[in-house]
């Protein structure tokens, strides 16, 4: 017997949008099961990862600022990954977008106006699609891999982060600790509510995630990017530049990585330290399938996963349970997802085996 | 199945206590004080963060079921750390204990806003109404192994595997090198910076190295065992960090500088008790048993034996200041007159090296 | 540098290669069958964790070194389900193997921190092994000899066998070699199982012989390492082990330099060395213009299903 897929003929929406509720499933079902074989309860422990912060109105900010540069990465991830295009280092655009935001923050230090905050930003932006841009053009050009080159860059701009606030960028009041010195005022993201870390941030990603659902869903250029990666001859007939796709989508998931990296070292952190990536832009890519690529998917994606994070120190500090569970039990989500997924686009079949040429 | 789980636990004693949920806390006839740690790294890293879960269990265990201990592990320094204190202050804890250097700015923000409830963070400089901080003198060890290391070094060099240029290390290379050279005035040490607080291997190899160079005594002031494997190898003595890891290193490992925060810990959580929590600086010693010296290997000749515990006594009777002038720095500036003693705020700010100290 | 220092640095740079180009060897062959599998340090760390313990409870080594590989083989299994059977993307796929690995060690492991286990002894007499000079040559244990057995043995099997032609057509041509009759999805699994064997394998080296202990991430990234070296190497195997042990070379020269009172380059410009140069290195090797057989296999992580 030989276990087949077939492509389905149509899909349906309610597996459309069953899988990822199943996944969730089976994930918290496993989860259960295990815990309780390591000696921990297993269903309390479940129950304090996935539902307790959704329950708990103190908790939803914090998921609010998890989540949300998650999902502003991932919201740029997946418009590549649509158009086949497969940055996955984001997270390298992520540092490098905030050290050119930080760059500005240290030369308007102490400079009082209304556009310092925004030149960080824009300079952010510019400094994660200038990354992003170096695996695009050795693509275009050369026909390198982008996933090979892209996950090089990464481990090269976090080298970088490391020179710079070792060196020097490294705060002359700090007694040598590798940190940069604390943004001022003007070079703060403002919060959004006393007594919580919610920033303006978060709604940069709300729009961010609303412009690409318009953009992908009622424009040219969305429809180009999914039928370049649907159909790359087709695109090609069509007059559809491939070459100009892979560009933008490079540029566009570079831009918003490197814009969440700044968010995320002058909102919460308040200086570049390099103890500031903590894996986002990898972690994004798991978003960006939790979400089927597409940007309000992804949204719903970075809250379950923000939901998790946050959820496992609920269960570390009630149920004891260590912080490594927190991988597996993520880990699971994913290969779940992945599992499932490919059971909504496709049928299984059972054939009796074919004759095989011995090879 | 998971009655029979959940007993094991209990049984075993394995966080136990931990495990209770919220609710059956509430129904004890009084009420747990509830205390939070905050740990940057894994418990089980055997160093710096292992060292505080063993004081969290010792406090634990000294006051019973009238207090409640939890923690945290595996904090990334930054917007975390912040999201994992209000967490913790918001499930009743009415003592949270910050252990990491990193978790400063988060610390202090949050103390702000929770003005109830109390906080204290460790090695830090940052205090408030509700924020105290607490340090040990950890380098009155590093006078009693340099002592050591000055007697057993038979080529007269010691080598120091250290992470990063920051106060703490290099007052415990001073102390290291003051103390070796009044046994052996003419001893060496060769500090190799390794930029990580943790990486076995490249700790391993630095330690090699050093032993290459011609050190046949190895310190360190990372976290992992790694130099002291070197040790034992290559038939070379060491010193173990923040734990006893002669269990490691039986044959290299002379003694260790021992973090026992216990005795800190115990007395806080009774001054919550009391009423009588005040904020302060708190920087113990060998004097208060913060500080301890592990047992030493048989190995070492009695003189040696005899030294060491003179030098500690003598610390523990005041009688002794492990930075005492003249000290000269190694290029040659002369930094402390005869006599004179190095003041605190000198040491929390120290970033020159004494004489002897190649870096 | 005396002679003795010399011969010490070659030592300690062979020692810091060997789990990379076993990982990156295991890698190699996966990628020459078009499957990329990022999970290369989840999958050492089951191995390093898995390793230990048997090591450790059995106090026999080579047992340590078996499981290990074993483990990392089970969990390349996990991957090769989900990413082959399934079609699932195997960029993501990886990543969570990585996450996934990472978990799993810390949880396994946590009851044998602070122990350690015995090393292998050197695999020749110690007449050789502890020869001030011979050493050089004879003073390893076997895991090292073995990593360089698998060089040859994989160039060997790439190159000149009929087994190895297919394996690399599958990656080339997923398509034409289906056509044929080849079991695709076959093959890719027996590649990314090889895999997934020497990942453990490496981990185990840094648990049993490098550092012999538990601690958490105690690769501490060197999987990405070999990531990055089986690009640089245009996925040859000699290459990939001049690659590795250039790498070692740095690093130790790196500390060695150190020690001695000078530094070479800033830190962070020495680490950042090696990825820079796999982004050059496969910059230079697509602008010639006839790019050789053995360059980036064509179907690398682009899913296969057989029909479609």
């Amino acid at each position: 017997m030989r276990i087949r897929l077939e492509p389905r003929k149509a899909q349906s929406p309610a597996a459309l949008y069953g899988a990822p509720v199943a996944a969730i499933a089976l994930t918290m079902l496993t989860g259960m099961v295990l815990f309780t074989l390591m000696g921990f309860r297993g269903g309390t422990a479940v129950f304090e990862i996935f539902i307790e912060p959704l329950l708990e109105p103190e908790r939803w900010p914090d998921i609010a600022v998890k989540a949300s540069p998650l999902v502003m990465i991932a919201t740029g991830l997946a418009i590549g990954f649509r158009a086949n295009v497969w940055n996955i280092g984001a997270e390298g655009q992520y540092i490098v977008g905030a050290i050119a935001g930080t760059g500005v923050a240290l030369a308007t230090y102490g400079v009082d106006g209304w556009w310092v905050l925004p030149l960080m930003l824009l300079a952010s932006i510019i400094g994660g699609a200038a990354w992003a841009a170096i695996p695009a053009i050795l693509r275009i050009r050369l026909k390198v891999s982008e996933i090979l080159t892209s996950l090089m860059l990464t481990y090269v701009a976090l080298q970088l982060l490391y020179y710079l606030v070792r060196g020097p960028w490294r705060d002359p009041e700090g007694y040598n600790f590798p940190q940069t010195r604390m943004f001022d005022e003007a070079q703060t993201m403002p919060n959004l509510l006393e007594g919580t870390q919610l920033h303006a941030g978060v709604l940069l990603t709300l729009i961010a995630v609303l412009i690409a659902w318009f953009v992908m869903s009622r424009t040219l250029s969305g429809y180009q990017v999914r039928v370049v990666g649907l159909a790359p001859m087709a695109a090609r007939l069509g007059g559809f530049s491939e070459k100009r796709t892979v560009m933008m989508t490079m540029l566009v998931s570079g831009a918003l990585a490197g814009l969440a990296g700044l968010i995320e070292c002058s909102a919460t952190f308040g200086q570049l330290t390099p103890q500031f990536p903590v894996n986002y832009g990898f972690t994004a890519i798991i978003v960006a399938f939790l979400g089927r690529l597409h940007p309000i998917g992804v949204l719903v994606g970075g809250v379950a996963l923000a939901t998790s994070y946050i959820g496992a120190d609920i269960a570390q500090t009630a149920s004891a349970l260590p912080q490594a569970a927190t991988g597996l039990i993520q880990a699971m989500m994913l290969f779940f997802l992945l599992g499932v997924d490919i059971l909504v686009v496709n049928r299984v079949r059972l054939r009796p085996s074919l004759a095989q040429h011995a090879p | 199945m998971a009655v029979i789980l959940d007993r094991r636990t209990l049984l075993a004693g394995a966080g136990a206590t931990a495990a209770l949920p919220h609710l059956d806390a509430r129904a004890l006839a009084a009420d747990p004080l509830k205390v939070g740690f905050l740990y940057v790294g894994p418990v089980g890293d055997f160093g710096y963060t292992h060292a505080h879960d063993v004081a969290r269990k010792k406090t634990q265990d000294f006051y019973g079921d009238k207090i409640k201990t939890n923690y945290v592990e595996n904090v990334p320094e930054g917007p975390d750390a912040e999201r994992v204190l209000r967490q913790l202050a918001q499930e009743g804890n009415a003592l949270i204990f910050a252990t990491s250097f990193g978790f400063m700015n988060a610390t202090a923000k949050v103390a702000k806003a929770l003005p109830k409830v109390y906080f204290e963070h460790a090695t830090g400089y940052m205090r408030g109404p509700n924020l105290a901080t607490y340090n040990a003198r950890f380098y009155e060890g590093r006078a009693v192994i340099g002592t050591i290391a000055g007697m057993m070094s038979k080529t007269g060099v010691g080598g120091y595997v250290a992470s990063f240029p920051i106060p703490e290390v290099v007052m415990g290379i001073n102390c290291f090198m003051l103390a070796a050279r009044k046994v052996n005035p003419k001893f060496q040490t060769k500090v190799l910076w390794l930029s990580t607080w943790y990486d076995p291997a490249k700790e391993a190899d630095a330690a090699k190295a050093l032993a290459d160079q011609g050190a046949d005594i190895i310190t360190q002031h990372t976290d992992s065992p790694a130099p002291l494997q070197v040790c034992e190898q290559k038939g070379l003595y060491g010193f173990g960090q923040a734990s006893d890891m002669s269990s490691i290193a039986p044959k290299a490992h002379l003694t260790a500088i021992v973090d026992n925060w216990a005795p800190y810990y115990i007395g806080r959580v009774k001054a919550v008790m009391d009423g009588t929590w005040k904020t302060g600086d708190t920087w113990w010693g060998l004097k208060q048993d913060t500080v301890q010296i592990a047992p030493y290997n048989a190995a070492m000749p009695d003189n040696v034996k005899k030294a060491a515990d003179e030098v500690k006594n003598a610390i523990i009777a005041g009688t002794l200041h492990p930075v005492t002038g003249p000290v000269t720095d190694n290029k040659g500036t002369q930094r402390l007159k005869d006599g004179e003693k190095a003041t605190d705020e000198m040491l929390e700010k120290m970033d020159w090296y004494v004489e002897g100290v190649q870096s | 540098m005396s002679l003795d220092i010399a011969i010490s640095v070659v030592m300690t740079l062979v020692i810091a290669a060997t789990p990379i180009l076993l990982a990156g060897l295991g890698e190699l062959v996966a990628e020459k069958s078009g499957v990329l599998n990022l999970g290369v340090e989840g999958m050492m760390l089951v191995g390093a964790v898995a390793g230990f313990i048997s090591a450790s409870l059995t106090g026999f080594t080579p047992l340590g070194y078996a499981v290990a590989g074993l483990a990392g083989l089970c969990a390349s299994l996990l991957f090769a389900a989900l990413a082959l059977t399934l079609g699932a993307n195997q960029v993501a796929t990886g990543l969570a193997l990585t996450i996934f690995g990472t978990g799993l060690s810390s949880l396994a492991g946590a009851g044998f921190v602070g122990t350690t286990i015995t090393r292998l002894p050197a695999l020749f007499p110690p007449a050789l092994a502890g020869h001030p000079i011979l050493r050089l040559v004879f003073g390893y244990d076997v895991i090292v000899y073995l990593s360089v057995a698998l060089t040859l043995a994989a160039t060997w099997f790439l190159n000149h066998t009929r087994s190895g032609l297919i394996l690399r057509s599958v990656g080339e041509s997923d398509a034409s070699a289906h056509a044929i009759g080849y079991p695709v999805t076959a093959i890719r699994y027996l590649a990314v199982a090889f895999g997934g064997a020497l990942a453990g394998l490496a981990g185990a080296y840094y648990s049993l012989a490098v550092t012999p202990m538990w601690a958490d991430r105690i690769t501490a990234g060197r999987g990405w390492i070999a990531l990055a070296l089986v690009v640089f190497s245009s996925w040859r195997p000699w290459r990939l082990l001049l690659g590795a042990y250039i790498f070692g070379a740095v690093m130790t020269l790196e500390l060695y330099s150190k020690a001695a009172g000078f530094a070479l380059l800033p830190p962070e410009m020495l680490a950042m060395l090696p990825y820079l140069a796999t982004v050059v290195a496969l910059a230079v090797i697509a602008m010639r213009p006839s790019r050789g057989r053995l360059d980036a296999p064509r179907c690398l992580g682009k899913t296969f299903r057989a029909g479609a």
